[in-house]
């Protein structure tokens, strides 16, 4: 790491506090499983910007580990997947997890294809 | 659910602990590519169906979960590291952190219904 580690891990906490609560408010604003899918592929978008982009180490440690990393969330997406195969078949279950990665590739790809076109 | 500001406050607090722990994990697992990405994810998948099997009222639920539990795992990571792995290694990896992931899951939803 070039960035002095406590300033790195302030950004990563700041960051984090700022992502969770913009997927909190996401979640009451956006209703059910597609909360998942918009934070998730929204959120892979915007690390493919954050990686792509000649950032500073400590503002893109703020911004990728701390606010795309906590903005989006794996366990959460688990456990709808895990819910959604108990109660609404493997079918519906595999739909929701291959669709959330599919569309997440291709948005981390394309952020960071839109930095290329624009630098 | 909480909607308050207080709940979103209790948001960004263990929004802050979660995204710090991951990074530490992050530190300590160093240069391997994805590793502490599926570290996090599973002990994270399986913690969360603990919790959500559990009666604690909204603000734990707020603090552990939305907060500390959803931002210590990620999933915008997991996609960009799929993508550096290149489409052998990536794709093992994405079936590792969804089986993985998945079973983590389901043992912390079977192990909290349980007791």
């Amino acid at each position: 790491m070039t960035a002095v580690p406590l300033v790195g891990a302030l950004a990563v906490g700041l960051g984090g506090a700022a992502g969770a609560t913009c997927r909190h408010l996401v979640g009451l604003a956006v209703p059910g499983r597609r909360s998942l899918v918009a934070v998730n592929v929204l959120g892979s978008l915007a690390l493919g910007v954050v990686l792509a982009a000649p950032l500073g180490s400590a503002i893109g440690t703020g911004l990728g580990v701390g606010f795309c990393g906590a903005f989006t969330t794996f366990s959460s997406f688990a456990i709808e997947t895990v819910t959604a195969a108990e109660s609404e078949g493997r079918d519906v279950a595999v739909g929701f997890a291959l669709g959330v990665l599919l569309a997440a590739i291709a948005a981390a790809l394309l952020g960071a294809a839109i930095v290329r076109a624009a630098t | 659910m909480e909607r308050t500001t207080s709940g979103a406050g209790f948001v960004a607090l263990g929004g802050f602990v979660g995204a710090l722990a991951r990074y530490g994990v992050d530190v300590a697992v160093g240069d391997a590519t994805g590793v502490g990405t599926l570290v996090v994810n599973v002990v994270g998948s399986f913690a969360l169906g603990l919790l959500v099997t559990r009666a604690v009222g909204p603000r734990t639920r707020l603090l552990v979960g939305t907060g500390v539990i959803s931002s210590f795992t990620t999933y915008s990571t997991f996609a960009t590291d799929a993508i550096a792995l290149g489409t052998v290694a990536g794709t093992l990896y994405v079936a590792a952190s969804y089986g993985l992931g998945f079973g983590a899951a389901a043992a912390g939803l079977a192990v909290g219904r349980g007791s």
